[in-house]
């Protein structure tokens, strides 16, 4: 329990967001595009880390769902950007050695001819560290 | 006048129409875009978290590299240009942060001090719409234009700070200085699925659907895009609409095209 509180107490720290601010109206998750395919949705993310209910985000696919559109950042009522803590809850993941979510060999399918360099780089900087 | 140009990856491989014309416009415009030297690629998305420092060390060479020469930074690609401001805007805000990446750059340091502007802000806040109108030699008379502005451009507003987050109006002014007939529609700063179209095209192209039928439904014949990711997304799920560039468009427009 106590390690629980200290994962989402980093978490908290290298977000930078105060959970507390969040009045959870669920505005993020309205205007999230990816809200259909997540099991867990911003205002949950939110939520979960502030109350220690870590586990179940870091073992969901719902961290490599978030298109860093930063829609939930500007249109939260209370200034709460709740992608920072999707982002950071992902790192948590991520940063773990053997844990990356896309590895190269995954590549050649799926590159097609016209696929810009960009949306290689944008995924292996959101999937790998 | 000379700016300082940050290029990126995608703009020297897939989207080198996006380049090409936005250095030859600017040139017609009076404007030299130099490309700072040994660039980096910017990674394409910003890390919010407050402790990754290995993942920003580019923006903050190129970011120096203008710094040293007294210019702007300009950037073409939405990616980029997202990237290379809130970078800037953390090294502003953040001493710890500013102190670690410049150890990075050693002997010389970053002091935070260069202007991060994107070209369309080149042309609205520098060139000046209304000199564009003067200098337009094919006009898009007629055209029904509609500006895609995806994610990156503007948001998060406060920090990217180029035009209302909600309510922009800098590419619908970019499309009537060169003649052509904006179109507004509700999707024009929603997410086109962005780099998930790696491992969700179902989930790209969802996205990139709203924006194209939106922009159809409200009489659009063209959709422009500063994003190449934007303009995979959208030319590959997207209803028959071409999507072009707005450097591609503007070289028209001028007629420095060809």
């Amino acid at each position: 329990m106590e390690n629980k509180q200290n994962v989402c107490n980093e978490i908290i720290r290298r977000s930078g967001v105060n959970p507390r601010k969040c009045m959870k109206c669920g505005k993020c998750s309205g205007t999230c595009p990816a809200y259909d395919e997540m099991e867990y949705h911003p205002h949950q993310f939110v939520y979960m880390v502030e109350t220690g209910d870590i586990e179940p985000l870091l073992k969901s696919k719902s961290i490599y769902r978030c298109l860093s559109c930063f829609a939930c950042i500007d249109r939260c009522p209370r200034g709460v950007e709740p992608a920072k803590i999707v982002e950071a809850v992902r790192l948590e993941v991520v940063r773990q050695q053997g844990n990356n979510h896309l590895k190269p060999n995954d590549l050649p399918e799926m590159l097609d001819v016209d696929l810009p360099q960009q949306a290689i780089v944008s995924a292996f900087r959101k999937y790998t560290k | 006048m000379k700016v300082s140009y940050f290029p990126g990856c995608t703009l020297k491989t897939k989207a080198k129409e996006l380049d090409i014309y936005a250095r030859r416009s600017a040139e017609a415009l009076g404007v030299t875009l130099e490309e700072i030297e040994n660039w980096q690629c910017c990674g394409g998305v910003f890390t919010t978290s407050n402790d990754e420092i290995a993942t920003k060390l580019s923006s903050i060479r190129a970011l120096k590299a203008a710094g040293d020469k007294g210019q702007p930074l300009v950037s073409v690609c939405s990616a980029c240009h997202n990237v290379l401001k809130q970078t800037n805007a953390q090294f502003n805000n953040d001493a710890d942060f500013a102190f670690r990446v410049n150890n990075y750059v050693k002997p010389d340091e970053y002091n935070g001090e260069t202007k991060v502007i994107h070209y369309l802000e080149l042309l609205r806040d520098v060139v000046g719409f209304d000199k564009i109108k003067e200098k337009v030699v094919n006009p898009l008379t007629g055209k029904k234009i509609a500006a895609y502005y995806g994610c990156l451009l503007l948001r998060p507003g406060k920090v990217m700070a180029m035009d209302d987050v909600e309510n922009p109006t800098i590419m619908e002014d970019f499309i009537r200085a060169i003649g052509g007939e904006p179109v507004i529609y509700a999707y024009r700063n929603e997410c086109c699925g962005g780099y998930i179209t790696m491992e969700s095209k179902e989930l790209a192209a969802a996205k990139s659907k709203k924006v194209s039928e939106n922009a159809k439904e409200k009489g659009a014949e063209l959709i422009v895009t500063a994003c190449p990711l934007c303009k995979y997304n959208l030319d590959k799920h997207a209803e028959d609409i071409p999507v072009v560039y707005i450097t591609e468009l503007l070289a028209e427009a001028l007629g420095v095209k060809e």
